[in-house]
């Protein structure tokens, strides 16, 4: 922590845990949340032009993901391409200093995350992403905390849709297996019931059968009309079910294709997909 | 006949006033367990919001005492307390929204916001005895004994009289009807989920829409309530000295850090643990020791292991002891 030049953040190699709770909130937001504009026309997501990283060095250029109703996208590339960070940028977890986020008509990159919950984006971020001590039921009421409506019925479809979470749904989700807790992050996010749906590296950690699973509840989850932007580093799997690719490095687009098409660009394959 | 009067000896120094010690810890430690668990820092001041709390319920007593109002058998600090728990949980939002809101933008270090809340308490501290004094108070009215000790030896006809003061049952009834709320507050209610979802994982609550500020604000609330009740319950089974708040600052963190902390369960069993450990290694065994065993055995001294000077030793052992073997605490809190 001590690396981010706030002196406020430095805490002297305190190892004192009965004096402090680490693993406090990492996400610096801008202090106050702008409102959406009308910006009509184009793409259901159209995230354009974002250029922004976490302090003064920029870790995205110019990089532009656009995603269409109920279609799935798919972003892939070498670690520390800066995919997650795109993701975040999507989300408005990132002050971005140049381009602008689009949903459904509206400009919202002004928003607070939590505006953008409401609006219909819903988030799972690549780790961390459950509350460990909650039961998994829990999490998903979590997941539905903005909404005030009886959510019973959305719960419902996401045991529907990961039986397994149904039997362990009383068990605390930091004692379920890796997959199973992956499951309970999409199914947390689900809950809002959100328009746009963004899954960063949803099958991490997951084996290839729960894997194939996932990705078949993905297509399904696609199939009700919600759109779905997926980080995945199981590249040649991802492209097989996505409507269109994005190839990232070093924060910038390399690739922007259908997915089919990626798959079957020969430098696309050489680089990228191992051969 | 000489075992039961070991018994009631028993009873009457030692497991009845433990309990109501330890229910009085108890509710300290969840205030410093909660605090701990959601702001993510050990919280120095707690001990003096007890202290500021119990000034404000004393002054509120009183002058409902002036009005001519009391509260029939119970004392009538019970009434002032909602008043009290109202004018504290004000301060400390004012405090947080003046000082520790200002770190928390910072996202500073929690070790800094322990020196912070250090700072707090030395203002508090002075607060304190600016608006209710120094001295000695004594603010409990109402019935003064459950079961008398006279009456007792009377009606049983043993030689060991039974106290059971009015206080120390009112003592033992609240704190199980706060940490029943407590618990269904925070296992059961949207918010209290809320709380928890906060304390397990801050920027994922944030993605789900929960409002920091306002789990931060609902936080300070009930370890404002926790304190200035159990403040109170303090003040009215033994007396109000803004001195003894800041010392029980000890054992109420012994009593967090040995059940775990950011665990309320933990929070409670730490509290009696302490309590029956200071009280037992504290009280003059020679009597019961006397009822109990043959006359050849019986004691000489006291037969008391620590004199009661030391008893903030005996909760500091006792963590010792804990951590060594739990480093977690009794109920899997953080290790420390
Ligand atoms: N919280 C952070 N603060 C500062 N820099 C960060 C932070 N997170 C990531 N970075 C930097 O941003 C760059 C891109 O990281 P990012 O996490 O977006 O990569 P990624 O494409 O998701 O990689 P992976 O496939 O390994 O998940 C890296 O150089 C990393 O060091
Ligand atoms: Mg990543």
């Amino acid at each position: 922590m001590s690396n981010t030049g706030n002196p406020y953040q430095d805490d002297r190699g305190n190892k004192d845990r009965s004096i402090t709770n680490s693993g406090g909130g990492t996400m610096t937001l801008p202090g106050t949340s702008g409102r959406a504009t009308p910006a009509p026309g184009g793409p259901f997501l159209a995230a354009e032009m974002m250029t922004g990283g976490y302090g003064p060095v920029d870790i995205l250029h110019d990089c532009t993901l656009t995603v269409e109703k109920g279609e799935i996208a798919v972003i892939v590339g070498p670690n520390g391409a800066g995919k997650s960070t795109a993701m975040k940028a999507v989300f408005g977890m990132l002050n971005l200093r140049g381009g602008h986020v689009k949903l459904d008509g509206e400009d919202i990159t002004l928003l607070s995350p939590q505006d953008r919950v409401a609006k219909g984006m819903g988030f799972v971020p690549q780790v961390n992403n459950v509350f460990p001590s909650m039961s998994v039921e829990e999490n998903l009421e979590m997941g539905a905390f903005l909404r005030r409506d009886d959510f019973r019925a959305t719960m419902e479809q996401v045991y529907d849709l990961f039986p397994i979470l149904k039997d362990k749904r009383r068990q605390a989700a930091g004692e379920l297996s890796g997959g199973q807790r992956q499951q309970v992050a999409v199914g947390r996010a689900l809950m809002t019931q959100p328009k746009l749906l963004m899954l960063d590296e949803p099958t991490a950690g997951v084996s290839p059968i729960v894997m194939d699973e996932l990705f078949d509840r993905i297509i399904e989850v696609a199939r009700t009309g919600i759109s779905i932007l997926m980080v995945e580093q199981n590249a040649r799997q991802a492209l097989e079910i996505a409507d269109k690719g994005y190839v990232l490095v070093q924060g910038a687009n390399r690739y922007t294709d259908t997915g089919e098409a990626l798959l079957a660009n020969p430098e696309v394959r050489r680089t990228f997909l191992g051969g | 006949m000489d075992l039961l009067n070991a018994i009631v000896a028993l009873l009457n120094f030692v497991v009845i006033p433990a309990t109501a010690y330890g229910a009085q810890l108890a509710l300290g430690a969840l205030g410093v367990t909660l605090i701990y668990g959601i702001l993510r820092f050990s919280n120095f001041a707690h001990g003096d919001t007890m202290a500021l709390g119990t000034g404000f319920v004393i002054l509120f007593t009183w002058w409902l005492q002036s009005m001519g109002l009391s509260f029939g058998p119970l004392p009538t600090a019970f009434l002032a307390l909602p008043l009290g728990i109202a004018l504290t949980a004000a301060v400390v939002l004012l405090t947080d929204r003046s000082v520790y809101r200002f770190y928390r933008k910072q996202k500073a270090a929690p070790v800094i916001l322990v020196i912070v809340s250090m700072g707090v308490m030395f203002v508090m501290n002075g607060v304190t005895r600016f608006v209710i004094g120094v001295d000695e108070i004594r603010f409990a009215d109402g019935a003064k004994f459950l079961i008398n000790a006279n009456d007792f030896k009377a009606a049983t006809g043993l030689a060991e009289g039974l106290a059971f003061k009015a206080s120390q049952a009112q003592t033992i009834v609240t704190a199980v009807a706060v940490v029943a709320l407590l618990f269904w507050f925070l296992n059961k209610t949207r918010t209290g989920k809320s709380m928890r979802a906060y304390s397990d994982n801050e920027d994922l609550a944030l993605l789900s829409g929960i409002s920091p500020e306002r789990v931060v604000a609902v936080t300070w609330i009930i370890a404002s309530g926790l304190a200035v009740i159990a403040g109170t319950l303090y003040g009215l089974d033994k007396s109000f000295k803004a001195f003894n708040y800041f010392q029980l600052l000890l054992p109420i963190f012994a009593s967090a850090i040995v059940g775990g902390l950011g665990s309320p369960l933990g929070a409670i069993a730490g509290g009696f643990l302490i309590a029956f450990s200071e009280v037992g290694f504290t009280y003059a065994w020679k009597k019961v020791a006397t009822y109990v065993l043959p006359e050849s055995l019986a004691p000489d001294g006291l037969a008391q292991l620590l004199s009661t000077d030391y008893k903030f030793a005996v909760s500091f052992a006792i963590l010792i002891v804990v951590l060594l073997f739990k480093p977690t605490g009794l109920f899997k809190g953080k290790s420390v």
